[in-house]
């Protein structure tokens, strides 16, 4: 019995892992560390490193007791094994790669500004959006680190006319 | 030797001798590489993964609030304000069988209660961190171990 259920967890292992693969995941190609899933994946989405620069990972992460209103202080090994990961992957490329948004908010970078000129305000505040930190409202494969524009869903209570910005 | 040493000892040769035959196999099939390690993987996670219940976790805060949780002293807990925005059902719904939602990143929560998440308290560790983040969250401060016995016997009694 127990070597049936060992086989079948196996089997559904390697399935579940060729179907990570088959569908491109970002993330596992990358070695996110096991932490960053149990930590910050506890509360929001994985947000890709490349969103911001090295420079506003390393002051967002050394206040980990202030982080958007929460005190999400890691244990220090956990902290570094995250940090490690954030910086080495971090925007590299443009003027991406020093800017330092405001309080080192994703959203109020000049590219994610640029990106999302066309949402109109009210979509952001939809009780399907909640915030422009819920990338999975509209970024269906956020989770595995996609944000294709072919991969856009529309959450529930856009109107025809603030289509726009899901369209072009 | 003790009885319980002999016992222990077993499965290690038991699979010493099963890793000797695997190395063998791999050299002609290096399929079997990863269905070997896939098992071990296997096994490991099952003597890994959590490691406690509800149930016993339930008792460990009872023992310390030196008394028995109380369901519904847990549920207004669970469901009121404490001075701050948030309460607890804030993030995790009511009844907290369903999946949750955070209150301010959209973010989607498995269930809390044990009745919708057989993984739900199967980790005291995690239960631990988790309670202390979250507390503060709430309260500004931690939770006492009379809140969590409460809060616990609140999540168990809920029904799907």
């Amino acid at each position: 019995m127990k070597q049936t259920l060992r086989r079948l967890s196996c089997l559904s292992l390697l399935l579940l892992s060729a179907s990570s693969y088959a569908g491109d995941h970002q993330y596992l190609r990358m070695g996110m560390p096991e932490a960053y899933a149990q930590e910050c994946v506890g509360c929001h989405v994985a947000y890709p490193p490349k969103m911001l620069s090295a420079k506003s990972w390393q002051r967002m992460m050394s206040n980990l007791g202030q982080h958007y209103g929460t005190d999400a202080r890691l244990a220090p090994e956990k902290a570094r094994q995250i940090e490690a990961w954030l910086v080495d992957y971090a925007a590299r490329k443009g003027r991406r790669a020093y800017e330092m948004p405001p309080e080192d908010r994703i959203t109020q970078t000049r590219w994610f500004v640029k990106e999302h000129r066309h949402v109109a305000p009210p979509v952001w505040r939809l009780e399907s959006v909640k915030s422009a930190a819920n990338c999975q409202a509209c970024h269906s494969l956020a989770e595995q680190g996609r944000y294709d524009d072919d991969e856009l869903v529309v959450p529930k209570g856009v109107t025809p006319a603030q289509m726009r910005a899901f369209l072009d | 030797m003790p009885d319980s040493a002999k016992v222990q000892a077993a499965p290690r040769k038991v699979s010493a001798v099963f890793i000797k035959t695997e190395i063998a196999l791999m050299k002609k099939n290096p399929l079997a590489v990863g269905a070997a390690l896939c098992a071990l993987w296997a096994a490991g996670i099952a003597q890994a993964g959590g490691g406690t219940s509800p149930q016993a976790q339930l008792q460990r805060w009872n023992a310390q609030a030196e008394e028995a949780g109380q369901a519904a002293r847990g549920k207004a807990f669970f469901t009121q304000r404490h001075g701050g925005e948030w309460s607890c059902a804030s993030c995790h719904g009511n009844p907290p069988v369903a999946d949750g939602r955070h209150a301010v990143t959209g973010k989607t929560l498995k269930p809390l209660a044990p009745a919708g998440n057989p993984v739900a308290f199967s980790d005291q560790a995690r239960a631990d961190k988790w309670f202390r983040r979250n507390c503060k969250d709430v309260l500004s401060r931690e939770c006492t171990p009379r809140e969590k016995a409460d809060v616990l016997a609140f999540l168990i009694q809920t029904p799907r």
